[in-house]
């Protein structure tokens, strides 16, 4: 992605939109790595087994848990790496918002059960 | 009039903290698309920007709340396994739906969806709030952060609302019920 160190001149942007492009891509990752385990554990029974955390929760604790976790480990190395940049934030906001639309479709049963 | 714990508990996750994140949507949506796309008037700006800010971390509060409430207290009394030759389902809500072919649906279709789907809505306000934090009116600089902020926070409201509807069907067949009872008040004879 085209990135660059931040130029503010007086009609330009107060901020860089690295750490606000950062944000947005990890909501993307984080639900859609929680939509790709809820699948796999839905399809895999030994999946299923690893995924339980809390065992009255079942499967669910461990792909909610797992998901969290890495939602929040990409959205710090992002925000490590673009806090204080420009970069293309048209093209990183069409991948999270294609990732929410696949999270939203791996979730629906009915997509699920064609795999 | 009386309510049991386990009730109560659904009560508090559904009608407290989902219902009250559904009502509190709309309005951040308006506010989040009025904030950042108009012009501040320079006497309210300041305390309106704080407000939105108050006003969405209480979305993120009660988004995580409805989640884990319902994930880690509401939804193990529903999943729970009956004795074998237990009879009588009502105490077991997921085997009492699976039971029949007219609420099967609503367990496959319906709670299969929802505890999965409930999940994007605290990832996507917790976002929506840090963006408009760090940024605030700044927001209106950033096109494409703007989309983001109102297409996520839209995408909330849709997987709130997915959830709460699902939730709200499925309690209404096979109702999560047991515990202690809790007396609300003690009816005269009329």
């Amino acid at each position: 992605m085209n990135m660059s160190k931040s130029n503010a001149s007086p009609n330009s942007p107060v901020l860089t939109n690295g750490s606000g492009s950062a944000a947005i891509l990890a909501a993307g990752i984080g639900s859609f790595v929680l939509a790709v385990f809820a699948c796999a554990s839905d399809k895999s029974v030994a999946v299923r087994n690893t995924f339980v955390f809390y065992k009255p929760t079942g499967a669910l604790s461990g792909v909610t848990t797992t998901a969290i976790v890495v939602w929040l480990l990409a959205w710090g190395i992002l925000e490590g790496r673009w806090r204080n940049k420009t970069v293309a934030a048209g093209r990183i906001v069409a991948v999270a918002f294609a990732l929410l639309g696949l999270s939203l479709l791996l979730t629906f049963p009915p997509v699920v059960d064609l795999f | 009039m009386e309510i049991t714990a386990r009730a109560l508990w659904t009560l508090v996750h559904g009608m407290g903290f989902g219902a009250l994140y559904l009502l509190a949507c709309s309005g951040a949506l308006v506010e989040l698309y009025r904030f950042t796309s108009s012009s501040p008037s320079p006497e309210s700006s300041a305390g309106q920007q704080r407000f939105l800010k108050i006003y969405l971390l209480s979305m993120v509060v009660l988004a995580w709340a409805a989640v884990l409430t319902g994930a880690y207290v509401v939804y193990p009394w529903y999943r729970a396994v009956p004795p074998s030759g237990t009879k009588d389902l009502a105490m077991f809500p997921q085997r009492l739906l699976m039971a029949g072919p007219t609420t099967i649906g609503w367990h496959s279709l319906g709670m299969e969806w929802k505890e999965h789907v409930a999940w994007f809505v605290p990832i996507s306000i917790t976002m929506v709030a840090f963006v408009f934090i760090k940024y605030g009116r700044d927001l209106k600089n950033h096109r494409q952060l703007r989309i983001a902020v109102l297409g996520f926070a839209a995408a909330s409201f849709v997987c709130a609302g997915i959830a709460g509807f699902c939730g709200a069907m499925i309690n209404k067949y096979a109702p999560v019920q047991g515990g202690h009872t809790i007396q609300l008040s003690h009816g005269e004879e009329k």
